[in-house]
């Protein structure tokens, strides 16, 4: 049985239907831990973040603390809040955007806070209308309210904080390329090194960037301390974490649950989330962590939700989404759908990316829908070889960004545990499915 | 002499003065361009190009980057299916055939009476409501190929005006005032608190 007793602690007005408004969340201890925050010098609430042990719930997982530290050395100039949710079947940010906007602008005027930074933008994915309107929505509230401007809540730090939407491009969720998004041009990933944003970030200036549900957890963290929020999880994985679970379950939805305490299991099948497979069905495979993520079979469903152990599994939590393909799923459609989301997202800057993705698309597409070759298993992890040399885990980078080293997880992994299918596709001459 | 309306020129404007460099204001500015317009004209990229002080060239080289911007006209209605994995799994792709069968026009196209484009999305992020679509970036939660027809006939008869604004991301997006904090306020900010750090940190020595 899954444990739920962790509290809520983004979720907490989930249940509200007004959850998004400063009326509600005033009187649910909205802007208390800023208040508190303002109190302590700006170091003892990047302390309390450190020991939190908060990791970035972005999808790389990198240690929000150190981020941060990594910049005390040299005055921060932007903090940038990445909103550009795009990795497929990964809704957790539309959720926080829509439904707790304030909890979101609280958390990002606390960091601002900590690391003395006066200049924030929230950068929120454009096909997010409603989630535009209601954070927009939330910084003019904040404005009036005090917490934001000059001098907020009477104290001696001024910030202001500007919402700036998205046009559609899942390659802006990269910090380097929302940061190019954010200097209105197109979404080209930089080289690391030397932009790092921290060091060479947005004008080329100092800037640290982090996801909506990192800067969410913020405001519980400074009101109990990060020792708390320690105390939560276990290992490297502290702390609650939103999973959006989606595919083929009773009840797919935004989940937020301790993380390491729970499985996968417990996250598909216990009644009170995700209600079990539809319609009884067997599990076929589970995709933890975004498309990007090299698939499990049922075998690792009594695998810990927690970022080391699924890494030590050859996987990731990624993103925080887990998918979940029942016996009646075809996972050749899947991994070629999943590939050709890949070749329409490359920005196209690196050959291996742009025209490696393009490759393995026509060559699964064929497989699919009928003209495949018992070769093309061969040919197919050849490509995704020249993409991520090794095919290890993490994969090995021959680009600009991780999207290329992304595009061969799905591929290498449905045909690594499920050869079968992909023959029954080459004898049946396309899908046995349709 | 501006293309743009005034009110849209008013709000361009403020948007342009909340960035450090005017540059920035791009996709904020190609959306309020959209949506007067309904897709990126001529004229509305020169006018983005004037406010960015970049060129329409540049202007028009950044918008096709993103799939939100229409350089050609599209209907009053975009029409969003996605078929992507958590959709695929809940017959996303059938449902992108219905919604063409219903609305009379190819994946891709527009109908000849210029009310409705149908596109296949990627991710729209709302997958707990499989197949996902979305009106004018709209989430509109029709699931079943009976509530999308219904659907179709709403916004065929002017129903859902309210709900679904015809073009433009932005349309409800309003920034109350600009900037408040002072540009030298927070410089003098940066110089007192990089002072009393540094001084507390001397202290605790």
């Amino acid at each position: 049985m899954a444990v739920l007793d962790s509290p809520r602690i983004v979720s907490s007005r989930a249940e509200f239907a007004d959850g998004h408004t400063l009326s509600r969340y005033l009187a649910t201890g909205g802007y208390v831990a800023l208040r508190k925050a303002l109190t302590m010098f700006p170091e003892q609430v990047a302390a309390e973040v450190d020991a939190a042990s908060l990791l970035g719930r972005g999808g790389a997982g990198f240690p929000a603390g150190r981020k941060w530290s990594m910049l005390r050395k040299s005055p921060v100039s932007y903090l940038v809040v990445n909103g550009d949710e795009s990795e497929p079947a990964t809704f957790k940010d539309h959720f926080l955007v829509e439904r707790d906007p304030h909890q979101l602008i609280e958390g990002v005027i606390i960091a601002a806070y900590a690391l003395q930074v006066s200049q924030a933008f929230i950068y929120v994915r454009g096909e997010f209308a409603l989630g535009l309107e209601r954070v927009q929505q939330a910084v003019n509230d904040a404005y009036a309210e005090g917490a934001l401007g000059s001098k907020i809540f009477g104290s001696d730090f001024s910030i202001d904080v500007v919402v700036h939407p998205g046009a559609g491009a899942y390659i802006c969720g990269e910090e380097t390329a929302l940061i190019e998004g954010l200097e209105g041009k197109r979404g080209f990933p930089r080289i690391k090194p030397p932009f790092f944003p921290a060091v060479t970030g947005l004008y080329g200036e100092p800037t640290v960037v982090n996801n909506v549900e990192t800067m969410s957890n913020l405001p519980w963290i400074v009101n109990n301390g990060g020792a708390a929020f320690a105390a939560l999880g276990a290992g490297r994985s502290t702390g609650t974490r939103l999973f959006a679970l989606a595919g083929r379950v009773n009840n797919p939805g935004v989940y937020e649950i301790e993380m390491v305490k729970n499985t996968f299991r417990d996250l598909i099948f216990d009644p009170r989330l995700g209600g079990g497979v539809k319609d009884g069905r067997a599990l076929k495979a589970i995709i933890p962590g975004g498309v990007s993520a090299p698939w499990f079979g049922p075998d690792l469903l009594d695998l810990p939700l927690g970022q080391d152990e699924v890494g030590e599994k050859g996987s990731m939590l990624g993103s925080g989404s887990v998918v979940v393909l029942d016996e009646t799923s075809c996972v050749v459609r899947a991994a070629w759908r999943i590939t050709k989301f890949f070749s329409r997202e490359s920005c196209g800057q690196c050959t291996p990316c742009r025209e490696g993705s393009g490759w393995i698309e026509r060559a699964m597409y064929r497989l699919e829908h009928g003209g495949g070759r018992m070769e093309d298993m061969d040919l197919l992890l050849d490509l995704c070889d020249n993409i991520a040399p090794g095919l290890s885990w993490p994969p090995q980078q021959t680009t600009i960004c991780v999207l290329g080293s992304s595009i061969p997880s799905s591929v290498h992994s449905a045909i690594a545990m499920f050869p079968d299918d992909f023959k029954a596709h080459v004898i049946h001459g396309g899908c046995p499915h349709d | 002499m501006s293309h743009f309306h005034p009110e849209i020129r008013q709000r361009a404007e403020e948007l342009v003065a909340l960035y450090p460099r005017a540059r920035s204001a791009m996709l904020p500015l190609l959306h309020l361009a959209q949506e007067q317009d309904g897709y990126l004209s001529q004229a509305g990229i020169d006018e983005v190009a004037a406010l960015t002080g970049t060129t329409s060239a540049d202007v028009r080289g950044t918008a096709a980057f993103y799939d939100m911007f229409h350089l050609e006209p599209v209907g009053k209605y975009v029409v969003g299916v996605c078929t992507n994995i958590a959709c695929l799994l809940a017959g996303g792709e059938e449902f992108l055939e219905h919604a063409a069968k219903t609305l009379g026009c190819a994946v891709g196209s527009t109908t000849s009476d210029g009310l409705f484009t149908l596109e296949e999305t990627e991710c729209l992020a709302d997958c707990d409501r499989a197949p996902c679509v979305q009106v004018n970036h709209r989430y509109v939660r029709t699931t079943t190929p009976a509530t999308f027809d219904a659907l179709v006939d709403d916004l065929r008869q002017g129903k859902l005006d309210a709900d679904v604004p015809a073009h433009g991301t932005l349309i409800r997006v309003r920034r109350s005032g600009g900037l408040r904090a002072p540009r030298q306020e927070i410089a003098d900010q940066r110089v007192r608190s990089s002072a009393a750090r540094a001084q507390r940190a001397e202290e605790a020595k």
